[in-house]
């Protein structure tokens, strides 16, 4: 019987298979270091005299805490100031590469390995972040992990791991216009439940996946974790190569050759079994929102906001009726008449090239909702640059929004970038859960092209409701 | 890690239930950046009030906390076992434990013991009679001994040995070193290296300003 594309990662990484009782022991190719959940890392490496084992398997960026405004001056916070200074102490100390705040190539960590050609097919890849999982985008084994094994993978470039399921997701058929990679995971969430991925590798299949762009790839395997799995994944296919491609870190010559001589094996037999198997048909997608406080609540944009009362599950009644309270909702409400005080176009789910053009697109020659700020923070350095080197900096900030400089920003609001009490935000990023993007705040999670529309017409929106809509729509 | 066959040391009796690790270390202390000094934080808020059993001089020094069912649940933070070993303890009993710090627990050297909550009770009433008392912990017979009393506890086989032999997960993983020298051997050319680095040509980044 054949295999899935995840054993076949997983048996390509074996460096020793458990027994007894013990753990399997994986290979990791590439580990990715942040400020937030390294330093005790380091620190414990420090305690027991160890080294990291292969520097040149390790990078490091500065993304949770940086500032989006006045890079150039001292942090003001000191925690995160902190954070940072240890970092950059800690990878000049253990020879670990590192991008800081202020270089082309600082940015979200999810974002910078794909651009600097790091992130390949075949790969496992671990950070101490639960959205590791994007780089599954390129069939790569990608993992979030703890503190503990943050340290354990810097001493050993191993992890001891217990197997995984698997499941399919397969989304059949063409995406409708103006309907994104964003729309399909949310949908796919609010399909199985936030919990519906525990244990399970997902592989994402189908014709409407295979015509996705590499970035909107990524998009879907970000939030695999907000269905609670361990990791997802895409076989890698042309697009994928060609993504790769000539980017700095990416294999030349007879070793580009070999590379995907491999990676085109890099696929689930036709025999193969998955352990679970979901169908969705991209025909019927459209545009989404989340109303509630998880990332599993969420329904087409052309609906109300429901009624906890409908749902036949007690748990689920009472955590709807709990969320529309905290988010300030009413039962019966169309989601079209909810008013935001906030787009945020961002995000290692959306805050690379394709998103800014997509969301500059749509607000042309437009001018913001009077009652509405917009802040657009890259997800990298580079990315500011190239949107930069396209003009669209001027596109947004012309229609009224705040570019900003590189990182996490209010996706998780641990620098100044937080929404007050009760404020409401359209945000492309990927957890509403309550107070994350600041204490109090109401996040409805939308994709770049809404989140756009929204800002012009400072209610929920997507480019349809527009007068004039683009061409896309057409 | 220490390798951990026997312990004998004071015993703390801990009568709540449902200890969740903000209890056993508030979130305030989290944005340390160190991975030990955690003593002062450990149980924080409690160690206000002067009623509190680590306040009193007989437990002060304690290094087997007896506690009420459900210990470590809540937040996933490994600082809660740091907490718990940079205060000096050694073994933390009760009847049940939250799955991740059970987990956390073993990769840090801390025996997580599960016993009967009888047991525990049986436990807590003859430290109680006599402040400061020691308890002696055989990992190698699975059992805890107070004066006359002796009472079996159970853990993972796996973690058991772990511990025994003192190995944290890396000592375990570092004893296959040479497992690991061989895989490094067959890893094909194109697998990208970070080191020397490569990048885009260098370009300056303006600093973005506040918005009028
Ligand atoms: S952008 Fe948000 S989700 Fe992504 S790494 Fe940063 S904080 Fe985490």
């Amino acid at each position: 019987m054949g295999t899935t594309l995840a054993e076949k990662l997983w048996e390509s990484h074996l460096v020793r298979k458990g027994t007894d009782g013990a753990p399997d022991l994986l290979y990791i190719d590439l580990h990715m270091v942040h400020e937030v959940t390294s330093p005790q890392a380091f620190d414990g490496l420090r305690l027991a005299g160890r080294q990291v084992r292969r520097p040149e398997l390790t990078i490091a960026t500065e993304d949770h805490n940086t500032p989006t405004l006045d890079i150039d001056k001292p942090i003001a916070d000191l925690t995160s100031r902190t954070q940072i200074d240890t970092l950059r102490n800690n990878a000049k100390e253990f020879g670990v590469r590192i991008h800081s705040l202020g270089d082309a190539d600082q940015g979200v960590v999810h974002v910078v390995g794909p651009q600097l050609g790091l992130t390949m097919p075949g790969m496992t890849v671990v950070c101490g972040d639960s959205h590791t999982s994007t780089h599954g985008a390129f069939g790569a084994l990608a993992f979030g992990i703890g503190t503990s094994e943050v340290e354990h993978v810097l001493a050993t470039q191993t992890l001891p791991l217990a197997p995984f399921k698997t499941m399919a997701i397969n989304v059949d058929g063409q995406l409708p216009p103006g309907t994104t990679a964003k729309d399909v995971i949310l949908a796919v969430i609010a399909k199985i439940g936030t919990g519906g991925g525990q244990g399970y590798v997902l592989e994402y299949r189908g014709d409407a996946i295979r015509a996705l762009s590499m970035e909107a790839r990524m998009t879907v395997c970000n939030m695999s974790i907000e269905a609670g799995a361990r990791a997802g994944l895409i076989a890698p296919d042309e697009t994928t190569f060609e993504y790769v491609k000539g980017r700095p870190h990416a294999p030349e010559g007879q070793d580009w050759d070999d590379a995907v001589a491999y990676w085109k094996t890099l696929v689930t037999d036709a025999d193969a079994t998955f352990d679970t198997e979901v169908h969705l048909n991209a025909a019927e997608l459209e545009p989404f929102v989340t109303w509630g406080t998880n990332p599993g609540q969420g329904l087409p944009l052309s609906a109300s906001v429901p009624d906890p009362e409908s749902f036949a599950d007690a748990d689920e009644r009472e955590a709807a009726a709990n969320a529309l309270k905290y988010m300030g909702l009413t039962p019966g409400t169309p989601f079209r008449e909810v008013a935001v005080d906030t787009v945020f176009l961002g995000s290692c789910t959306n805050g690379r090239i394709e998103d800014l053009r997509a969301a500059a697109e749509i607000i042309q020659g437009r001018q913001k909702a009077p009652n509405t700020r917009m802040l657009v923070v890259p997800g990298s350095a580079r990315v500011r640059l190239q949107a930069e080197a396209e003009g669209l900096d001027k596109v947004f900030i012309e229609f009224g929004a705040e570019w900003r400089n590189a990182g996490c920003s209010m996706c998780l609001g641990m620098n100044p970038d937080q929404l007050a009490p009760q404020e409401r935000s359209a945000s492309t990023s990927n957890r509403n859960f309550e107070g994350r993007q600041g204490k109090g705040g109401r996040t409805h999670l939308v994709s770049p092209l809404v989140a756009a529309a929204t800002a012009v017409r400072g209610t929920l929106s997507s480019p349809a409701d527009l007068p004039d809509a683009p061409a896309l729509l057409a | 890690m220490e390798k951990f066959t026997t312990h004998t040391g004071i015993g703390v009796p801990l009568r709540r239930s449902n200890v969740d690790t903000d209890q056993i270390i508030p979130a305030v202390y989290l944005k340390r950046v160190t991975r030990t000094g955690f003593e002062d934080a450990l149980f924080a808020a409690w160690r206000g009030d002067p009623t509190f059993i680590l306040n009193q001089d007989d437990y002060k020094q304690g290094s087997v906390l007896v506690a009420g069912p459900d210990f470590g649940t809540g937040s996933s933070r490994e600082h809660a076992v740091w907490a718990l070993k940079d205060y000096g303890f050694k073994v933390v009993i009760a009847s049940r434990f939250a799955d991740i710090f059970r987990g956390n627990s073993g990769k840090q050297g801390l025996l997580a013991a599960e016993v009967e909550q009888s047991d525990v009770e049986l436990l807590w009433k003859a430290l109680e009679a006599e402040p400061g008392k020691h308890l002696t912990v055989s990992l190698e017979d699975r059992t805890v001994t107070c004066g006359d009393i002796t009472v079996s506890f159970h853990v993972d086989d796996y973690v058991r040995w772990r511990l025994m032999e003192g190995l944290d997960d890396i000592g375990l993983t570092l004893a296959h070193e040479g497992d690991i020298t061989e895989f490094e051997k067959t890893r094909a050319a194109w697998r990208p290296k970070t080191l020397p680095a490569k990048t885009e040509p260098k370009q300056k980044v303006e600093a973005a300003r506040p918005a009028q």
